[in-house]
């Protein structure tokens, strides 16, 4: 009987995992099938590389969007990384016990706020901010970058802390007992120690920025010419979907899908670098 | 005593070129120390004078404060919180606690190693050379150099220097624990404190470890914490025997020359623990 009840209930996560992972294979499946056909009818090298998206004349060149998903998310992750792993080493090393509650349900308060809010901030602040002081038509790369960059702080810092947390203490009573200074310890043996965890957080910062979408609609200005400094707007791959695929049909709908391929193997191939720092590193 | 009459006479009583001589230089010297955590007082009134070039032992039952006192002398009670320390302690006559200690500096010159190997995660090379670089020692033949003399004082240079690259938690514990010790010998440190350096190692190991305590004992004050009363009697010259009195607070019981204490106690309590009769 005893035997019974755990094959059953091995046979039930075993049924929950697959239809996890056969979700993720349908969306896949569909996305493919629904956006291969229009990648093959324009031509996999014209539809990545093309310079020019013009749905109402049948062209589909996604290549500025391409490359302002990059510079926005290279931007986030230069405006949050350096904040959110300060703040971590803040929070594990340094922060009285006060602070530390504080700033704990603080941070998970920001991870809780609607994207649409950061949009509406961004538009309110950052936008003008931007347009007033250093040119430009404000909504663009920069003021996409300073947005995201606020919004994938929870993840970086959380997930920071909790690696830096996570050490055994013996890490830091050894590097003090050798007679490092503290900071010498976080940087030179506690950080390296945590490295994976670091690169796990900044990996998962990245996917959070290449992903989000609503936000960064608001305040990128969404053009889809090519830019040309960080104060131009863009459009992303996100932004894209987001704004045509509710009134697109037929071969406009089938780009936006491809475009959804090119985002697909854009994230994979950033996980797919970013485990490979990991383990090549941790040799 | 029959119990530890092998290893006395090993140790040779009364000839032993290491038995502390009347007058002989204080490396280190506690003055009516107390330790607090919080409100609780861990130590009480230690006052002891451990004598340079040579091993004292600090032994006693669990939980009677040999780790609290081991950690008075690098200052690694500062990084628990609430803890408090009146009274002070000397190195070579300064004293060590007070606002114009620089306590990294006391910490170069007062080396610790853990009851359980702790080498960091990276290579065999850089754990070596992680105190020398941090105290401004770039040039790489100069780290050879110390990463080298190190290892070959705890005699693992021959087995280890083609494999400095590896990273040191792959070795055997027993060989991680040595690396520790040369991982603190390579800043050059006066005084070691090791507390139960052995206690997770193998027989084989713990010989070796012995071993080297005795040949660092000949340029290094050594100060161990051990259960083990073989060992204390094996490589101590000096041995410390602490207690906690009716009011739970840690004292030291008896301090001497180890062939003294265990051969002739000075105290009743002394006898009783050494002979195994409580602790
Ligand atoms: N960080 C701390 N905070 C509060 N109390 C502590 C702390 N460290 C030790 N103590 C207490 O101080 C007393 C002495 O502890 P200590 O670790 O020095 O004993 P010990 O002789 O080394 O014991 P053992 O033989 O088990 O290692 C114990 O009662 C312990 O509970
Ligand atoms: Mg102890």
């Amino acid at each position: 009987m005893k035997k019974f009840k755990e094959k059953l209930s091995g046979l039930a996560f075993l049924v929950l995992a697959l239809s996890s992972i056969s979700v993720l294979l349908l969306i896949t499946v569909f996305i493919v099938v629904q956006g291969a056909s229009s990648i093959g009818r324009e031509g996999l090298l014209n539809f990545v590389f093309g310079m020019k998206w013009a749905p109402s004349q049948d062209i589909y060149g996604i290549f500025p969007m391409i490359v302002g998903t990059l510079s926005v998310t290279l931007g986030a992750a230069i405006v949050g990384v350096p904040i959110g792993l300060c703040t971590s080493i803040f929070l594990a090393e340094f922060a009285p016990p006060f602070l530390r509650n504080i700033f704990r349900p603080a941070i998970q308060l920001l991870a809780a706020i609607p994207s649409v809010v950061y949009g509406f901030v961004g538009i309110l602040f950052v936008v003008p901010f931007i347009r007033n002081f250093l040119g430009g038509p404000g909504l663009s790369i920069l003021a996409a970058s300073i947005v995201l960059g606020v919004m994938i702080l929870p993840t970086v810092i959380s997930i920071c802390e909790v690696s830096l947390l996570s050490l055994p203490r013996q890490y830091k009573e050894g590097a003090l007992a050798l007679g490092l200074t503290r900071w010498q310890s976080i940087l030179h043996v506690q950080l390296p120690a945590a490295k994976s965890g670091i690169v796990a957080a900044i990996i998962l910062g990245i996917g959070r920025a290449v992903g989000e979408t609503m936000a960064v609609i608001m305040v990128v200005g969404n053009a889809t010419a090519m830019p040309e400094s960080i104060l131009d707007s863009v459009r992303t791959l996100t932004t894209n979907i987001g704004i045509e695929m509710g009134y697109a049909f037929g071969e406009h709908q089938e780009a936006l899908f491809a475009t959804g391929i090119i985002l697909f193997v854009m994230i994979m191939i950033i996980n797919g670098l970013a485990q490979s720092v990991v383990r090549r590193k941790s040799k | 005593m029959l119990k530890y009459s092998v290893a006395l006479r090993r140790q040779g009583v009364g000839e032993n070129k290491r038995v502390e001589a009347p007058g002989q230089k204080a490396k280190l010297k506690t003055e009516s120390v107390d330790l607090f955590y919080g409100s609780y007082h861990a130590l009480r009134d230690i006052t002891m004078d451990i004598p340079a070039c040579a091993i004292t032992a600090i032994i006693g039952p669990s939980g009677c404060g040999k780790s609290s006192l081991l950690r008075l002398f690098n200052r690694a009670n500062d990084l628990i919180p609430g803890a408090r320390v009146e009274g002070q302690i000397y190195l070579d006559g300064e004293p060590i606690y007070g606002n114009a200690t620089d306590v990294v500096l006391l910490r170069r010159r007062v080396g610790m190693v853990f009851q359980k190997p702790n080498l960091f995660p990276m290579s065999i090379y850089d754990n070596l050379a992680m105190g020398p670089r941090r105290h401004g020692i770039r040039r790489r033949a100069q780290l050879d150099e110390i990463a080298e003399r190190s290892l070959r004082q705890v005699a693992l240079w021959d087995e280890l220097k083609d494999q400095l690259k590896k990273p040191g938690q792959e070795l055997p514990v027993g060989q991680q624990q040595r690396l520790c010790i040369a991982r603190a010998l390579a800043i050059q440190p006066e005084v070691i404190l090791m507390d139960e350096s052995c206690s997770a190692l193998d027989p084989a190991s713990t010989m070796k470890v012995e071993e080297l305590m005795e040949e660092l004992a000949q340029q290094y004050t050594i100060m161990i914490v051990t259960h083990n009363m073989e060992q204390a009697v094996r490589v101590s010259d000096m041995a410390a025997f602490m207690m906690i009195d009716e009011d739970k607070v840690g004292r030291l019981v008896e301090y001497a020359p180890t062939v003294e204490m265990f051969s002739r106690p000075a105290d009743k309590r002394t006898e009783d623990y050494i002979t195994g009769r409580f602790g």
